[in-house]
């Protein structure tokens, strides 16, 4: 152990003071969100902002903890913590408290406490020590296949609770993977098949009006948006050999594939599985249905305009008309009251925050540094897409927190740790060599 | 070079373009599209409209006229609307469950978000029993209007009436809303701006549940409610009543006018209706009805709208008009020559005076002729030409064939004939006093409303000037008067003219032989002037003016009842009875009274139908 006044003499003061104005912003947010006439101030323990008050101040204690460790303890521990959370998942399908509809919680008394929250940390250590602990590259298809196992257990695990949000985070590390040697194609791939299929849902109830009375469905328009780029993309690149083949193929297989989900949206899922679905994407059109919480958390950011409606004075978040408002719909207390300006600010620093952890990781001597670093960024990037993404309707509503803004504690403990591991990792970073 | 490196550029990439996305979707949402604002407001703002209490009218003593009483309208907001039990809530109403369905599609179509009408003014004693139970049906709130209510169901004419404002009134004055009520006939129309008031809103933050959170921005687009001011009418509310009572099964009108103010006492065009049939829910039934009376029209007011022929009251005009022109002097005599023109009783070569109290024709043909021919041109066309046009000017200053400017809306000029009106009809050169002598005795094309014919009883009692017949004597709690009520006019007539014509009308009273004896009182002095307009092969319409007391007269009246008799039967002593009922405040000749009262002429209005 070190002595006291030498544990924050390295750190990275740009992410502690990024760190400390999300929390204490989102912690301002859960206040007006929740707000309560009868309990005006924000230090009532009796409320959800009082409450995050307390996990705030613990998390500053994590973080003191975190930076008092050796830096090696956590490579060497790397297997045992994640063995740990993995056996906290398996607990919790056995001796967790179903909350509505999944066993995701162990409580005691009056706090629960969110084992998958830890398990990402768990996770990305496990990953971070098997990638480092390979040579230069990472390749050859059993390296990768005990890659994705590390991922697979939590998530096979955390789908068993069932937590649909806190499963797709694994695919975050697809990221990592890529940063690691993995092939571009695959984060290509990756990318564009998440990205058409929430499009050709999305437009599986849009028809477009074209002269003549014709009416046109928002896949077969789509398909023909794609048809003329493979077009023009073959004219560009005419010269090369079996350009042609090579369209004709990506073209088919994204017709095919734009089709094959509108297929079995439609013929093979049965009707409440295709609401599920509509639910989880918010899409449903009918706004006091399934997509009734996209609709309104849209009215509550959209209703914000350029400077807010000022602290304490939202009313579509207030009033309780967004649901989840003080943790999975945190941001639209911020549209709502901040308004644009707001936004910017809070997407500014978390875009600051995800540079600079990027920037420090590329500095890093330690492969195992670098690599954690890698992770942290791409679970924050993944918590910060979905969550914001689907309180403006871009991204299917999927219920995972916004880092340091969303009410609870075993997020921001969770986070909280994530982040300052890496802190830790970079202020000792001239010491670690491997 | 660490292998890969260059990937991060990919992954820096991929979490700007993302935020790049965000921001630029948070742009469009937040500050391009306003539609978010909008669906924001409907959902969690609810304006309370707080409606001002509509002025009340009063009459000349204090009474009130018309007064309002609290009823409801159940309002919806469709989107607000969840499953209850319909049955219960259509009993509780009272309408049938597919009205129910028809009243909330239409009200969807009016307006998800907003609320709208579900169910018109209910009565408050009805109310209480259904805001009690409102908890239970989600999407329904009372909002609370006045309906007028009249303790005396009299003066229906004069107040007029107020029905909810159609497309055309939201058009004209964007202050009105969909079920906003305005004032569309009589004063409540006249003096809308000043009844109305002005309303004041609440604006309400609700939550999900509808329940309320409080003043949106703690009240600061707030406003109270302006109450309407008060107006105190110049009616008479007993002799109204009076009026009402005396002509029913009548058709015609009584006018009675305070002729040093022009302030109207009474007003009655028979037959009249009760103004409580045109309140509230049964409104649009009553109205109907009083619409479809055809034989007696009731919604009609004769008083300003019905013009008829003067009849024989119009010889004062020609007298007076005669004598300030210098054609004739209260010394000049004519023959009672029987062979142009009729007459009736035993005169033979009355003067001025006599020729008044006898009502004689054939005097006042001559008179009419001398006004019309004077001379001043060789052709007797020419001539007439000229003459018709000093007399027409000269009747006109008596309010005749001019828009009175009273404060009813509507008002009929009626007609005094000018040169060119006969030019148009006859042809230039065409005519001469020959072709034109019936309006020498208040015949031929002569047309006056009954107001104006008050009016003249009001000149002749002030001896040649008045006020603007009105109905209003003050607004507010300022008292104050409309200054056009408040401006002279002057007939331009020399007031020395005046004495021959008062004690004419003194005559025609008091003396025996005078044609409205049964105008007379023991305690008033009446003068008058009975008239009695023929309707070959109908009877006659019954004309009489009058005013009291001679010295210093207090009120002025004129009766017409259509298809009556004589002018001295049946309008004489109604307009006697109104002058003692004013002046006394009571009826002692209760036997008078119930003879008039009785007196039906509806099965001749029926008959003429
Ligand atoms: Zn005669």
């Amino acid at each position: 152990m070190r002595a006291k006044s030498s544990i924050f003499q390295n750190i990275d003061w740009t992410i502690f003071w990024v760190y400390t104005t999300l929390v204490l912003m989102g912690w301002i947010n859960i206040y007006a969100a929740t707000y309560n006439e009868q309990h005006q101030s924000i230090f009532d323990l009796s409320m959800s902002y009082g409450k995050q008050m307390i996990w705030i101040i613990s998390s500053y204690l994590l973080v003191w903890i975190v930076l008092m460790l050796d830096p090696r303890f956590f490579s060497r521990l790397a297997y045992p913590i994640y063995a740990l959370c993995m056996a906290l998942l398996v607990g919790v399908l056995i001796f967790g408290t179903e909350i509505k509809g999944a066993k995701s919680w162990f409580t005691f008394g009056g706090f629960s406490f969110q084992p998958s929250e830890l398990a990402k940390y768990g996770t990305a250590l496990a990953l971070t020590y098997y990638l480092s602990s390979l040579g230069k590259k990472f390749q050859g298809i059993f390296v990768r296949i005990k890659a994705f196992i590390i991922l697979l257990i939590p998530a096979g695990l955390i789908l068993l609770q069932p937590d649909t949000g806190s499963v797709l985070v694994y695919a975050s590390f697809i990221f990592v993977m890529y940063r690691e040697g993995l092939s571009g194609n695959i984060l290509l791939i990756g990318l564009g098949a998440a990205a058409l299929f929430v499009l050709a849902l999305l437009l599986n109830y849009t028809t477009f009006d074209l002269p003549f009375e014709l009416q046109i469905s928002g896949q077969t328009l789509m398909i023909i948006v794609v048809g003329i780029i493979c077009l023009l993309i073959h004219q560009m690149f005419r010269n090369h050999k079996g350009i042609k083949i090579a369209i004709i193929l990506v073209f088919g297989v994204i017709a095919g594939y734009v089709y094959g989900v509108n297929f079995m949206f439609n013929d093979v899922l049965k009707s409440h599985q295709q609401s599920r679905i509509n639910e989880l994407l918010g899409i449903e059109h009918d706004i006091t249905g399934a997509g009734y919480n996209v609709h309104q958390s849209m009215i509550a950011i959209g209703s914000g305009g350029v400077f807010g409606k000022g602290f304490l004075e939202g009313t579509q978040t207030k009033f309780n008309f967004v649901p989840e408002q003080s943790t999975d719909f945190i941001f639209c207390t911020v549209g709502e009251e901040w308004g644009y300006l707001g936004s910017l600010v809070v997407i500014v620093l978390f875009l600051v925050l995800l540079f600079r952890i990027v920037i420090i990781a590329e500095r890093q001597r330690s492969k195992f540094s670098r690599i954690y670093g890698y992770c942290v960024a791409s679970i924050f990037f993944f918590h910060l897409a979905i969550n914001i993404g689907m309180t403006i309707g871009l991204a299917p509503v999927i219920g995972i927190p916004l880092p340091f803004f969303s009410y609870g504690g075993s997020s921001l403990w969770a986070f909280t740790i994530l982040l300052f591991t890496f802190v830790k990792m970079d202020s000792e970073r001239m010491h670690i060599l491997s | 070079m660490k292998p890969f490196e260059d990937r991060k550029f990919v992954i820096l990439g991929i979490f700007l373009t993302i935020a790049l996305i965000f921001l630029g979707r948070l742009f469009f949402i937040q500050v391009i599209d306003d539609s978010y604002q909008m669906s924001a407001n409907n959902q969690t703002l609810r304006t309370i409209t707080q409606y001002p209490v509509r002025g009340l009218i009063y009459d000349r003593n204090k009474q009130l006229l018309v007064y309002n009483e609290a009823a409801y309208d159940l309002m919806v907001v469709p989107s607000k609307v969840s499953d209850f039990d319909t049955s219960s809530f259509c009993q509780l109403l009272g309408i049938s469950d597919s009205a129910f369905v028809t009243r909330l599609k239409k009200a969807r179509k009016y307006s998800r978000y907003r609320p709208s009408v579900f169910e018109k003014q209910i009565p408050a004693s009805q109310w209480a029993l259904v805001s009690e139970r409102l908890y239970k049906y989600n999407g329904f709130h009372g909002e609370k209007r006045t309906l007028r209510k009249y303790p005396k169901a009299t003066s229906a004419h004069i107040l007029g009436y107020i029905s909810e404002v159609g497309n055309s009134d939201i058009a004209k004055d964007s202050y009105y809303k969909s079920g906003d009520y305005i004032g569309k006939r009589g004063l409540e129309k006249e003096y809308e701006s000043v009844l109305r008031g002005t309303r004041g809103k609440k604006i309400l933050m609700v939550d999900v549940h509808n329940r309320i959170k409080g003043n949106y921005r703690n009240g600061l687009y707030d406003s109270l409610p302006i109450a309407g001011k008060n107006l105190i009418c110049s009616i008479d509310r007993d002799l109204q009543a009076l009026g009402e009572l005396l002509m029913q099964g009548k058709r015609g009108s009584i006018v009675a006018i305070e002729p040093s103010t022009g302030e109207i006492l009474a007003m009655i065009s028979a037959p009249s209706y009760d103004p409580n049939l045109l309140v509230g829910r049964p409104r649009s039934k009553n109205y109907q009805m009083l619409q479809q009376n055809d034989s007696l029209n009731p919604l009609f007011n004769r008083t300003i709208n019905a013009m008829y022929r003067p009849g024989s009251i119009f010889k004062i005009v020609q007298a007076l008009v005669a004598l300030d022109e210098g054609v004739i002097t209260q010394d000049t005599r004519f023959q009672c020559n029987r062979g142009i023109i009729g007459c009736h009783g035993s005169h033979t070569y009355d003067e001025l005076v006599g020729a008044i109290q006898h009502s004689c024709n054939p005097y006042f043909y001559q008179v009419y002729k001398r006004l019309i021919q004077r001379g001043d041109n060789t052709s007797v066309f020419k001539d007439a030409n000229m003459g018709l046009q000093t007399w027409q000017e000269r009747v006109k200053l008596f309010g005749f064939g001019v828009q009175l400017k009273t404060d009813l809306p509507g008002l009929k000029m009626g007609l005094v004939p000018t040169p060119e009106f006969y030019n148009k009809w006859y042809g230039e050169n065409r005519w001469a006093f020959s072709t034109i002598y019936s309006n020498s005795i208040g015949e031929g094309e002569l047309q006056v409303v009954p107001i104006q014919m008050a009016n003249l009883a009001a000149i002749i009692a002030n001896k040649g000037y008045y006020y603007q017949p009105h109905l209003i004597k003050s607004i507010g709690e300022d008292s104050v008067k409309r200054p056009e009520f408040t401006q002279k006019f002057d007939t331009e007539v020399d007031p020395k003219y005046f004495e021959p014509i008062v004690k004419a009308m003194f005559k025609v009273v008091n003396e025996s032989g005078g044609t409205a004896r049964k105008a007379r009182m023991d305690s008033i002095i009446v003068c008058g002037k009975t008239g009695t307009v023929q309707n070959d092969p109908w009877p006659d319409h019954s004309v009489f003016m009058a005013f009291a007391p001679m010295e210093n007269p207090k009120i002025a009246v004129a009766v017409y009842v259509e298809y009556s008799d004589y002018g001295g039967t049946w309008a004489a002593p109604i307009s006697s009875l109104m002058i003692e009922q004013y002046l006394t405040g009571e009826i002692k000749r209760k036997d008078k009274q119930k003879r008039i009262t009785n007196a039906s002429f509806l099965e001749i209005y029926e008959g003429k139908k």
